[in-house]
């Protein structure tokens, strides 16, 4: 049938568009959990002599984006009373048919670039791109600050797509520097809501317009 | 000894600090970790330090440039910031310190590494290490500050991340690293692939840099910032960002793909000139005045950078010049805030009656950036202007000089507006202290010192790292 | 098997399907629930009862049920029956099997308006609602299966070539199957969009069509919607176990099992899910037509 990669790579666009279409936050957060765990098993999808240093590059994406990173995000939360996306810029069913567009985008620009070695999947390219447009869309539309770091985290997955599939040449250390870096951005990001939540009494982010030109 | 040394030193000092109460003890370990980097700087330059496989570090003359720029400016603003902080309500002591120290230890690793994913993870390192330096004031404009900064720069950084995978991919299956040195030997890389990642990379460390119109976070976060890290910001971390594009215009220029370059980086260098300028003509604030600034002296070294030739040299001068300006320009800012509790122009008057020393400092700050001669920006300016009618593009470089003369004008009737006047009746001379004014003094003799060729063979160093950029003697 | 057989099968078993998916829900939340063949029962009954009018009603109201039954059962004269050619085919018959299912649609909302109560226009306002965002996501659906099979007609979509298409492009035709599943929830009138056994008349969509008919024109629209249940469970019992060639018996239990299955299916997410806020009914069927054109981008790479 299909090839595993080529069916992760596809839960892991549709996992896109239940990010761009769903309303509640807590709901966006397990789908990008989901998808670390989905980015998890790629590169043993692809790989198929599983070296130690792929197995241990897969068993930290899985554990890092599937479960320390919500788990941050959660603590983050413990004080404000959001749950709900308030009214952002763009409704759930415009953002989906701006994520379709995005996937057409990814699909054209896929095509455009010469192609990839046979062993990495042909998804690959047309993926990653419509992950990041779709990361973009969802940080420039939403109103909710916790919404945006979703948006911060659906874009990392779509390059983090690239990264497992390079899990070969890229040395351990780097990618594990990547996770690293990113787990520690979260904490920063979810400390600093946690701070605009006692200060300002809400994540709204139309709050924080006060500094400009 | 090896490069790791200049790692191992603030990451000692990061240990060191995180574990010690006392806030006098810390400050000395943070001053004894930025003194012994830029000892150790020293011998790297002299060649006592060896090359590291670890994370791929070797001393090349402009990673070496940025990184003693660095430790220079690092080292005034630790000195100011012991000093500041006892002025304000000091808030998280340690975290403070500790951020510093590992700003330090990212930074070099960014200025030393040949691996473009270790050169990844520093960025982003030195991007985590300054966003609670950044909050440090606590209160509702630095946390909007902090979270534009936080999430705009996060997001460039990862499209710089998927540009790099992307120059994984353009070598081909057969030479699979990242090694700045082998892509630079290689000379075979895929093309298409090759100018996506080129792509991502500009406009994701170009972030970093402050370039329009990617800029949005940077007044915001050098005006809200305490002073000390608004001029390690200036200063340090938009050379560092620049280091980078620096790194991938060597690749690209050794790929063969020259004629990508400069239309991109004149075009993104002038637009930030320009909106730059027009921005600060509108500033009320002198520190988002100062923070406009450093956005269009970016945009002129990306256009020096773009155009090559005595360009390239002009550019990397500019940057040395520059960057010690700013670092002298907000330590000063610090000492008129601290004085004046107040953040608008229109409030700060007759400076050099109740400031003299300070608002002396902000004058000369003033002339170094405007590019006055002896200063080093006169020579880097001229050399940028050569350079543009080398390259054929003499309408660039009279872009360049309007430009700069209009902001020239800006900045100028502000800072003037500041220093002069009578102070309201009733304030008078306040006592200024010489520890507060020894930083920015010391930057302003480095930046003497560049501009009157007192630095032993710096022109054989500027002339080597701008060669792998493109550019040639003045 | 013949297409005759395949196609009298298809309307025999229809009512059937109601019945194992309400079984289905009663199992599954304890209770024994109606025996499975009371839908034949209640027809009978019906078809045996007087019927009363309204008095502002026109011929448009008597002739709905009647177009409401022949619609489905055209539509269903159009699906190949276990993987054989339909009784009808010819190049181009999606339009018709969609433009058959939208007559159907718009005759019983015109016979719902014709009895000029405020009710029946709210509920007509919600069928066509679901109708104007259903039938693009069927047509997208039937789109993205052309592509995947390189046929023109239904009875290439969903017939012999199907089973060579699982293995070429297996992940355009998973997404197809799962897009029609959610659009039988919506064209049957099941499901998550239309709770069946609902008595509250603010959450009727597809009752409020029925409400006011009654006797005979009542086992219409009741024989009719199930005939709309079977033949979208064997579009999907086509694309979701593809075997041709088999012989009668064979094709027969095939057909037949598969319905039950899908019906038992039905049944359980209709237990298991409550029914969706109406709001969130176009994002539904917009997600269905997402899938379906995420097949078709995958196919045209």
């Amino acid at each position: 049938m299909i090839p595993l990669s080529e069916a992760l790579l596809l839960l892991v666009l549709l996992g896109d568009f239940a990010v761009l279409g769903a309303s509640r936050l807590t709901f966006t957060i397990r789908i990008t959990a989901f998808q670390g765990f989905l980015l998890g098993m790629l590169p043993l999808a692809i790989h198929h002599p599983w070296t130690g240093q792929g197995f241990l590059l897969a068993s930290g994406t899985m554990v890092v984006k599937g479960l320390v990173l919500p788990n941050v995000l959660r603590w983050a939360m413990r004080e404000a009373a959001v749950r709900r996306e308030m009214e952002p810029s763009l409704g759930p069913l415009s953002s989906v048919a701006a994520g379709l567009v995005a996937l057409g985008l990814g699909l054209a620009l896929g095509r455009h670039l010469p192609a990839l070695e046979p062993t990495l999947p042909r998804l690959l390219v047309a993926t990653s791109l419509t992950t990041v447009m779709c990361g973009f869309l969802v940080l420039t539309t939403r109103r909710k600050a916790m919404t945006q770091v979703v948006g911060y985290l659906l874009l990392e997955n779509g390059v983090y797509l690239f990264g497992m599939t390079l899990a070969g040449r890229v040395p351990l250390l780097v990618e594990m520097g990547v996770l690293l870096d990113l787990l520690v951005g979260v904490f920063i990001m979810g400390l600093v809501v946690f701070h605009m939540n006692r200060e300002l009494e809400s994540l709204d982010s139309a709050r924080l317009a006060e500094l400009h030109d | 000894m090896s490069l790791l040394l200049l790692l191992a030193v603030p990451l000692a000092g990061v240990v060191a600090v995180s574990c010690d109460p006392r806030r006098a003890r810390r400050l000395v370990w943070l001053a004894l970790a930025a003194l012994a980097h830029l000892v150790l700087l020293g011998f790297a330059w002299g060649g006592r330090l060896r090359d590291s496989r670890v994370l791929w570090l070797g001393f090349d003359p402009l990673g070496g440039l940025v990184l003693t720029l660095v430790s220079v400016v690092f080292l005034a603003v630790a000195g100011h910031s012991a000093v500041y902080l006892q002025r304000r309500v000091p808030r998280g002591g340690r975290a403070y310190e500790a951020c510093l120290l590992g700003f330090l230890t990212s930074a070099s690793a960014l200025c030393l590494t040949d691996h473009f994913g270790v050169l990844w993870v520093a960025m982003e390192a030195t991007t985590l290490a300054t966003a609670p330096l950044i909050y440090d004031p606590g209160d509702r404009h630095s946390i909007e500050a902090v979270w534009k900064y936080l999430v705009i720069c996060s997001v460039g950084i990862a499209l710089a991340l998927l540009g790099t995978f992307l120059l994984a991919l353009a070598q081909g299956a057969n030479a699979p690293d990242l090694l700045r040195s082998s892509l630079v030997a290689a000379r075979a890389l895929e093309p298409m692939w090759f100018k996506a990642a080129f792509v991502f990379l500009f406009i994701g460390y170009g972030t970093k840099v402050g370039l329009v119109p990617m800029h949005t976070w940077l007044p915001d976060a050098h005006g809200e910032a305490p002073s000390p890290i608004s001029a390690l910001l200036s200063g340090a971390l938009l050379n560092l960002a620049f280091l980078a594009i620096l790194r991938v215009v060597q690749v690209a220029r050794a790929a063969g793909q020259q004629r990508l370059l400069a239309p991109v980086l004149i075009g993104f260098g002038l637009g930030s000139v320009l909106v730059a300028t027009a921005l600060l003509l509108r500033q009320r604030n002198y520190k988002r005045m100062l923070a406009y600034s450093s956005v269009e002296h970016m945009g002129i070294l990306t256009v020096g950078i773009g155009l090559g030739q005595a360009a390239g040299f002009g550019a990397l001068l500019h940057m040395l010049g520059a960057a010690l300006a700013k670092a002298l320009l907000f330590l000063v800012a610090g000492n008129v805030l601290i004085e004046y509790r107040s953040k608008r122009i229109g409030d700060v008057t007759g400076l050099l009656e109740r400031l003299p020393i300070s608002g002396a400092l902000l004058v000369a700050g003033f002339f170094v950036l405007a590019g006055a001669p002896p200063f080093p920006l006169f020579f880097s300016e001229l050399a940028i202007l050569r350079g543009a009618i080398q390259a054929g593009a003499p309408w660039v470089a009279a872009g360049l000089v309007l430009l700069q003369l209009v902001a020239f004008i800006g900045l100028g009737v502000r800072i003037v507006s500041m220093v002069q006047g009578g102070s309201a009746p009733g304030e008078s001379r306040a006592n200024e202290s010489a520890l507060l004014l020894a930083s920015p003094v010391v930057l302003l003799g480095a930046a003497l010192a560049l501009g009157l060729g007192l630095i032993p063979s710096l022109q054989n160093v500027l002339l080597a790292a701008a060669a792998t950029l493109g550019g040639s003697a003045p | 098997m013949s297409s005759g057989l395949g196609f009298a099968l298809l309307l025999v078993l229809a009512p059937l399907l109601p019945a194992v998916a309400a079984k289905t829900v009663a199992a599954l939340t304890g209770r024994r629930g109606a025996g499975l063949l009371q839908p034949y029962r209640d027809l009978r009954r019906l078809l045996g009862k007087g019927v009363v009018y309204g008095a502002v009603t026109t011929w448009i109201f008597r002739a709905a049920p009647v177009l409401w039954l022949l619609s489905a059962i055209g539509a269903a004269a159009l699906v190949p029956p276990a993987g054989h050619a339909a009784l009808v085919r010819f190049p181009g018959d999606p339009f018709l099997f969609t433009g058959l299912l939208a007559l159907g649609r718009f005759a019983l909302t015109l016979g719902a308006l014709d009895t000029g109560s405020s009710f029946e226009g709210m509920g007509a306002s919600r069928e066509l609602q679901i109708g104007s965002f259903a039938e693009p996501a069927l047509f997208v659906a039937l789109f993205t299966l052309a592509l995947a099979t390189r046929g023109s007609s239904m009875s290439e979509l969903f017939g012999a070539p199907v089973g060579a298409a699982w293995l070429t492009v297996g992940a355009s035709l998973a997404m197809v199957t799962l897009s029609l599943g959610m659009l039988l929830l919506a064209e049957a009138a099941r499901g998550p969009i239309d709770d069946p056994t609902t008595h509250l008349e603010l959450t009727m969509i597809h009752e409020v069509m029925a409400l006011d008919h009654s006797g005979p024109d009542l086992a219409l629209i009741l024989y009719g919607s199930a005939v709309r249940f079977a033949l979208f469970g064997a579009l999907l019992v086509d694309l979701a176990w593809p075997a041709g060639g088999l012989s009668d018996l064979a094709a027969t239990a095939r057909l037949g099992l598969g319905l039950v299955a899908v019906a038992v299916l039905v049944g359980i997410v209709e237990s298991s899910m409550a029914r969706l806020r109406l709001l969130r009914i176009p994002q539904y069927l917009v997600s269905a037509g997402i899938l379906a054109s995420l097949g078709a981008l995958l196919l045209l790479r």
